[in-house]
């Protein structure tokens, strides 16, 4: 312990009668002696507290004597005491006296060299300072260079100070307050607008406008700090959204398939990221942290793998049969679950975030942006990206628009529509199981986890209509920003079941959905 | 897509349209018919009561609740055919409206148990529960058994309406229509999962005592309850034949084959759909209510998703736009399903799958057609 070491050198500086009223004195002396050793400053303050917290300063008469392993040292005059006297008495502390002490201790480590003690010190005093910790606190707002603790302390500074007696020391620090990225200065500035019996607590009127000034300012600020975050989830809902609709959409736009499988080729994808990540941890535990990378390639060709099969296996021989093949599909569902509860068991899994996602962007005080969250938006971008050019720049991505767009004509131009299909609809699954990847990151990996976001995903693709990248990107996000904005109005629930009646309507309106190609048929 | 439509199509298409009036049933049918009711009301409950457990002909309480419950299937089976085989509309949302009859009597059956839960309130004990000290407005009246007798028609009735009225104007069909009707059940279940709805949340209702005054697990009330779901079966399958083999049916046929078709005949799809649709919700209502006092619980995990394309699945089964095929499918699937989930749990996921693929690969015609097909 570094305290009992200093000790020695530094319980000389304080004077006597303190050391004795800290021990030996009622209650009160005791919080008044507290407060008197933070004011003062001296060298072997903290240690001295630090050892009448820990419960090493006991009393043998009126000697005053730290006890550590047996050793005592006299706390007046610093001299080993041989041998221990007996009978000695341990300092009883009331919770008044220890809450003060706490605050004290944490005043003092302000002045340590280390940053995270003074961090967590300044942290401590948030919960609570006196008022004679305020010298400590302002020497240390004056020589602090780290911008965090300085914003920390001067809003305790404030806090302590909006008590002062002096007006214009009332006014600075309600101003400090203003500046303050903390939410709860609101509830500090608050109670001085409140009024007693016909009074204001707050007796001058300069003061209240001030204070009404920076509570407004602090107001905005909060409100801005929780709309960028409700947008924030808002998008990152909408890229999740999105990963798990862009396959469906492609399978439904270019084949007219329902596939209600989709939401297990979701899974597959999340199998496979769990199946790369304990092939990671078994054989290269030193590469744990890059098993994403790996993941992404083989959730994509495991999903993709799936729903080739299923298409050459089953669907193929339903096309124009919609909604056979919806029936169908979820034949297919069930029996993907099952396989996989047998495989892995029906308990979800366990998928590890690597330890560069964990954390986040403190934008404001009261947002933080999550790193694995941003990771997810970034690469539903890409791979929206990814897809926009296949589809805009390649041979494959030409015939696949234009089966979408007519498929006897695509086919009377020599496109090999059956192998397109085959392709797309691997694309398709593939998308399905880089969501999966993704999803595996922010929720749990279980059988069930494709069924959750089936009906979801299909109100993505009927919102957007069929056949335009745009129109799925478009009503993913919308349906995600929706959703958070109605969830902090009315409740997760009632959001989700007033979207759902949304789309229901909007659907008798547009029945084609946001983006509708344009065509000549009676019957689409 | 429609532009030509092949011409097998197009001639039964005319057909069915010109076709002379059909009778109700064949002789052979009505053959049939009769000795099913004389097994379902009176042989059965016969065998049930009359027969000491020991008989090698005694039919068990077990046997009489499944079958029961299976029978509720089966009106349900038959209201989807109604909809999906005979007017192509796939409703992914029928299990809603069972839900909804269910509950509604499920309303009923809450108040009637009294001051017996668990709390000793006259409120259910869900309400007890969550703090409630009065019933909300949509529970009044529902002690009286006849009021949440309507209820159970008219509020799946009101919802198919309404909603029907909407989706059908707007020239909703196919898949759109199916997905729409999965949301909306969707919607219901989210809707019923919370405490705050006022239907005891996740748990629903369950616990029931008695009904119209009879103990509900009393031999004599279950076999009034399995004969009164048999009539409701015979009726419905009587009335489900009696509109198919009138115009409207056939109308309706038409409908499903070449809508543009009947449109450009004069004919307004919208009436016809919304009749077949409304009346479908309210077999389903009923086919809810009865089941729910057989069972002893309703919860929202009745209006899943899943729940609602599985009846689907009996109707293909059986063979769509068969009628006495839907009300077929729902017993083998159902009696399957009773089979497997006892014998082999895990592996009734792979065989329910596999139904689906390979009734929709190699018999889309169903289990009757299979039988007639033969013949």
């Amino acid at each position: 312990m570094l305290s009992s070491a200093l000790c020695l050198s530094g319980a000389q500086a304080i004077a006597p009668e303190l050391v004795r009223d800290l021990a030996l004195g009622e209650n009160e002396a005791k919080v008044k002696a507290i407060a008197a050793v933070v004011a003062g400053g001296e060298a072997g303050a903290l240690s001295l507290l630090q050892a009448l917290q820990d419960g090493e300063v006991q009393t043998a008469g009126d000697r005053v004597l730290q006890v550590k392993d047996n050793v005592a040292t006299d706390l007046v005059t610093g001299a080993a005491v041989q041998p221990l006297p007996e009978p000695r008495d341990e300092v009883v502390l009331n919770n008044r006296v220890r809450r003060d002490l706490a605050t004290a201790i944490a005043a003092l480590k302000l002045t340590s060299d280390d940053r995270a003690t003074r961090l967590a010190a300044a942290k401590e005093l948030q919960r609570g300072a006196d008022d004679e910790m305020l010298p400590a606190i302002r020497r240390a707002v004056d020589k602090e260079q780290d911008a965090e603790i300085r914003s920390l302390l001067t809003l305790s500074r404030a806090t302590i100070e909006l008590g002062s007696p002096d007006k214009t020391t009332r006014i600075g620090a309600i101003r400090a307050l203003a500046e303050s990225r903390d939410p709860n200065t609101k509830t500090l500035l608050l109670p001085l607008l409140d009024r007693k019996g016909g009074d204001f607590v707050e007796p001058d009127s300069d003061v209240r406008a001030e204070a009404e000034l920076s509570l407004r300012a602090v107001e905005n600020r909060l409100a801005t700090g929780e709309m960028i975050s409700r947008v924030f989830s808002g998008i990152s809902l909408g890229s999740i959204l999105l990963l798990a609709a862009l396959g469906l959409a492609i399978t439904y736009g270019l084949m007219g398939v329902i596939n209600m499988a989709h939401g297990e080729l979701i899974m597959v994808g999340a199998y496979a990221t769990y199946v790369v990540q304990n092939l990671f941890r078994s054989y290269a535990p030193g590469a744990f942290d890059g098993y994403l990378i790996a993941a992404v390639p083989v959730a994509f060709l495991a999903s993709a793998a799936t729903g080739i099969v299923l298409e050459r296996s089953v669907i193929r021989f339903l096309y124009g049969r919609p909604l056979e093949t919806l029936l169908a599909t979820w034949g297919i569902s069930l029996i993907l679950i099952q396989t996989v509860r047998t495989l892995f068991g029906a308990q979800n899994v366990q998928v590890e975030n690597p330890a560069w996602m964990s954390g986040g962007v403190h934008l404001l005080s009261n947002v933080v942006l999550p790193y694995s969250r941003i990771a997810i938006i970034g690469f539903a971008a890409a791979v929206v990206t990814l897809i926009w050019l296949l589809l805009t720049r390649t041979r494959l991505g030409l015939f696949v628009r234009g089966v979408t767009q007519n498929r006897s004509m695509a086919s009377a131009l020599g496109v090999p529509t059956g192998r397109v299909d085959t392709y797309a609809f691997g694309l398709g699954s593939g998308i399905a199981g880089l969501a999966g990847c993704a999803l595996s990151q922010i929720g749990n990996v279980g059988p069930d986890l494709g069924q959750s976001y089936i009906v979801d995903s299909f109100m993505v693709v009927v919102l957007g209509g069929v056949g335009q990248l745009a129109g799925t990107v478009y009503a993913a996000m919308g349906l995600g920003i929706a959703n958070k904005f109605l969830e902090a109005w009315s409740g997760a629930v009632l959001a989700k079941i007033a979207l759902l009646v949304f789309i229901i309507v909007f659907i008798q309106k547009r029945p084609q959905g946001l983006f509708a190609l344009k065509g000549r048929m009676a019957d689409a | 897509m429609n532009a030509a439509l092949p011409p097998q199509v197009a001639t039964e298409f005319r057909r069915t349209l010109a076709a002379p009036e059909r009778p109700l049933l064949t002789r052979g049918g009505w053959a049939t018919f009769t000795v099913v009711a004389y097994v379902l009301l009176v042989l059965v409950p016969a065998l049930n009561l009359l027969l000491p457990a020991s008989h090698p002909l005694h039919v068990s309480d077990y046997v009489v609740t499944l079958a029961g419950k299976i029978m509720c299937y089966a009106i349900v089976a038959l209201a989807m055919d109604l909809i999906w085989g005979y007017a192509g509309i796939l409703s992914l949302g029928h299990g809603l409206f069972f839900a909804l009859g269910g509950y509604a009597m499920g309303m009923y059956l809450m108040r009637s148990i009294g001051r017996e839960g668990v709390y000793h309130s006259d409120l259910p004990d869900f309400m007890v529960f969550l703090d409630w000290k009065t019933y909300p407005w949509y529970w009044s009246f529902t002690d009286h058994f006849w009021y949440a007798a309507m209820l159970v028609v008219l509020v799946p009735g009101v919802l198919a309406f309404v909603f029907g009225y909407f989706a059908f104007r707007s020239r909703i069909k196919g898949v759109y229509f199916s997905i729409i009707t999965q949301a909306l059940t969707y919607a219901f279940m989210l809707l019923f999962f919370r405490n705050d709805t006022g239907f005891g949340g996740n748990n629903g209702f369950t616990d029931f005592k008695r009904i119209l005054g009879y103990p509900i697990a009393a031999p004599g009330t279950r076999v009034a309850l399995f004969v009164a779901t048999g009539v409701a079966l015979l009726g419905a399958l009587l009335l489900a034949r009696w509109i198919v083999t009138s115009k409207l049916g056939r109308v309706l046929t038409a409908i499903r084959d070449a809508e543009s078709r009947v449109m450009f005949c004069g004919y307004s799809p919208l009436h016809y759909k919304l009749f077949v649709w409304t009346l479908s919700a309210v077999l389903c209502g009923i086919a809810g209510a009865l089941y729910v006092p057989q069972v002893g619980i309703i919860n929202p995990s009745e209006m899943s998703p899943a729940n609602s394309i599985e009846i689907a699945i009996w109707t293909a089964v059986g063979g769509r736009g068969t009628l006495v095929g839907p009300m077929l499918g729902a017993f083998v699937v159902n009696g399957a399903k009773s089979w497997f989930t006892q014998a082999f749990p895990e592996y009734w996921l792979y065989f329910l799958g596999l139904l689906f693929i390979l009734v929709t690969l190699f018999l889309p015609r169903g289990v009757i057609g299979l039988l007639r097909g033969r013949r």
